[in-house]
């Protein structure tokens, strides 16, 4: 006999039928034709797009991107999650919410303020054109829009997780004369260095896949832009450019799935929380 | 006597304004002393960060809307530039696209998303593992990837599932609305599932059964018990994925083919004023925008706070 708290057999067929069709068309379909289209014309066209010059310049410059941004925004992620909980101020709920504010921001957005305020009529723009100092369409700009876009991932990991783990063992560790470095090194570090991981891991993935707000800031100048604008000027070219465009767009898959593992591997051992998952 | 009462009530009544008499909310401390170090250092650099890549940026968008320059000399030129851009036959096609796709794809996430949350948490079978952590895979990905691979998915020019589609029923999907929706459900997905899988652990199995004991059918406990009780997680988390779609930019460039009027989104018409060098006009798109992720941020608050109301009163 049926548990009165289950479903009928049929309804459970039907509905796990559904949710595995909506997986495979929409996450496992698109995994595969990544793989099967970047290796459509062999290993040695695959190997010789990867090779290519703007291939490498594109990898070069993502990577030199990543190399910025996630240690400034762990750096910060620490910082924020440090000040919120473990005092009490007023304005507190007004400065998680303020964190959070580049979630809800389109990357587009996110990639226009520094246009407005760097390009050639932005707010600086006169100013930095004497001084020949370029930002937007170079490295600077894209560090700022990839930056702004990838802000709240690492502090909005750590900030539940210290929140959990309260304040007693820091102010323990005080009264036994411990100083501020000892306290943070010996005793808050280890008990959030997976949550800390978690959040750069995440915080890389969409650094080197960020697309709408460094498309604003790095414009289309070829040698200056990173993988997904490179992925984008391959399919948009005509000379054998989709494969390309592919075989780039596998690294990029390579590194999600990468990403993903890792993520799951620690949400399932318990050692952070999942951060999709809002409040 | 006499005197010992009357200190024994004003003892009393100094007891009892304790509470009341700490001081307004305004002469209070702004912050309560603690022995732990590092909070101007910490609250110092988080608050310079904020405004360095956040705030500040933000506030020159805004600004850009009011600024008069060689083109729009004074204010009210600026700001009936703005309102002219904002009103714009074109922007308001790309609005209607971008926010209606945005909702179907919401409520299709919602639908699907429903599901999947439901058959993780109730049902077990094999590679049920595998399907949760495939869910997050849209998180993970980035937007360029996905576009590329679904245009191509979808295409009618040998798309592994868009040919048929073509050739069967005459359906076009990719550089039509159809792809953009398509795109959109795929990057929302995690949200409504992750939002939902907590609040339908959670349930309380006591209510179901004595639901089934009154003599209620499975439907009806579903209808009159469970959903009632997931309805805000559900309404956040398909608010969160319509969050999501309204501001996306990267896999709907691929597979939309960006036709102005027909397949533009909001995003696509703000790159293109800045390719114009119309820096008001793009401006004044991303308030646009800007405001209408404020009214989803702020219709999440009330769904949230709807639901603590509730809770409490019931």
């Amino acid at each position: 006999m049926r548990r009165a708290t289950s479903d009928p057999k049929p309804m459970r067929y039907l509905l796990i039928g559904l949710v595995f069709a909506f997986i495979t068309v929409f996450l496992i379909f698109p995994v595969v034709v990544i793989m099967l289209e970047a290796l459509r014309n062999g290993l040695g066209f695959y190997w010789e797009s990867l090779s290519a010059t703007h291939s490498l310049t594109a990898i070069r410059l993502t990577l030199l991107v990543a190399l910025a941004v996630v240690p400034m925004n762990t750096l910060f992620g620490i910082s924020a999650a440090w000040a919120v909980t473990h005092f009490q101020f007023r304005g507190k709920a007004l400065l998680i919410s303020l964190i959070e504010i580049p979630l809800w921001v389109s990357p587009v957005v996110g990639g226009l303020v520094f246009a407005l305020i760097f390009g050639k009529l932005g707010w600086l723009g006169g100013w930095l054109e004497t001084h020949q100092i370029q930002i937007l369409f170079a490295y600077p700009g894209i560090v700022l829009g990839t930056a702004f876009v990838t802000f709240p991932f690492v502090a909005r990991g750590l900030i539940p997780l210290m929140q959990s783990q309260g304040s007693a063992e820091e102010e323990a560790a005080l009264t036994l004369g411990a100083n501020s470095w000892q306290l943070f090194w010996r005793v808050t570090f280890p008990k959030i260095k997976w949550g800390v991981l978690y959040g750069m891991i995440l915080c890389n993935a969409r650094a080197m896949g960020e697309f709408g707000a460094v498309s604003v800031v790095a414009g289309s100048i070829q040698d200056r832009i990173t993988i997904p604008l490179q992925i984008e000027q391959y399919y948009l070219g005509l000379d054998q450019g989709l494969p390309r465009a592919f075989a780039l767009a596998s690294i990029l898959l390579f590194l999600s799935l990468v990403t993903l593992a890792i993520k799951v591997g620690l949400e399932w051992r318990r050692l952070a929380p999942n951060i999709v998952r809002p409040h | 006597m006499n005197a010992v009462a009357t200190e024994v009530k004003r003892a009393e009544t100094l007891v009892s304004m304790d509470s009341v008499a700490r001081p307004s909310r305004f002469l209070r401390p702004w912050r309560r002393k603690h022995i732990l170090p590092g909070f101007y250092l910490t609250l110092g650099f988080t608050i310079f960060y904020l405004s360095a890549i956040v705030l500040i940026p933000l506030l020159a968008l805004l600004l850009k809307t009011v600024t008069p320059n060689a083109d729009y000399p004074d204010f009210l030129k600026v700001v009936r530039h703005v309102w002219d851009v904002a009103t714009d036959v074109r922007s308001l096609d790309s609005y209607r696209l971008s926010f209606g796709l945005s909702f179907a794809a919401a409520l299709l996430n919602g639908f699907f998303g429903f599901i999947a949350a439901w058959t993780l948490v109730r049902y077990s079978f094999p590679g049920k593992k595998i399907v949760d952590a495939l869910v997050d895979l849209p998180f993970a990905m980035p937007t360029s990837v996905a576009g590329l691979a679904l245009t191509q998915i979808f295409s009618t020019h040998g798309g592994y599932i868009g040919q048929y589609l073509f050739e069967w029923f005459g359906w076009r999907v990719s550089y039509t609305p159809w792809g953009i929706l398509v795109a959109l459900t795929f990057i929302g997905f995690p949200f409504v599932v992750r939002t939902l899988q907590p609040v339908m652990a959670g349930l309380a199995a006591e209510a179901e059964e004595a639901a089934a004991c009154l003599g209620a059918n499975r439907w009806q406990t579903f209808w009159r018990v469970i959903l009632p009780a997931v309805r805000p997680a559900l309404l956040t988390g398909v608010m969160l994925a319509f969050g999501r779609a309204v501001g996306e930019y990267g896999s709907i460039v691929f597979i939309s083919g960006n036709m102005p009027y027909l397949t533009e989104i909001t995003p696509h018409l703000i790159i293109m004023k800045l390719e114009e060098y119309d820096y008001i006009g793009a401006a004044g798109l991303g308030l646009v925008m800007l405001l209408m992720s404020f009214f989803i941020v702020a219709g999440v608050n009330l769904i949230q706070y709807f639901a603590a109301w509730r809770r409490r009163m019931a």
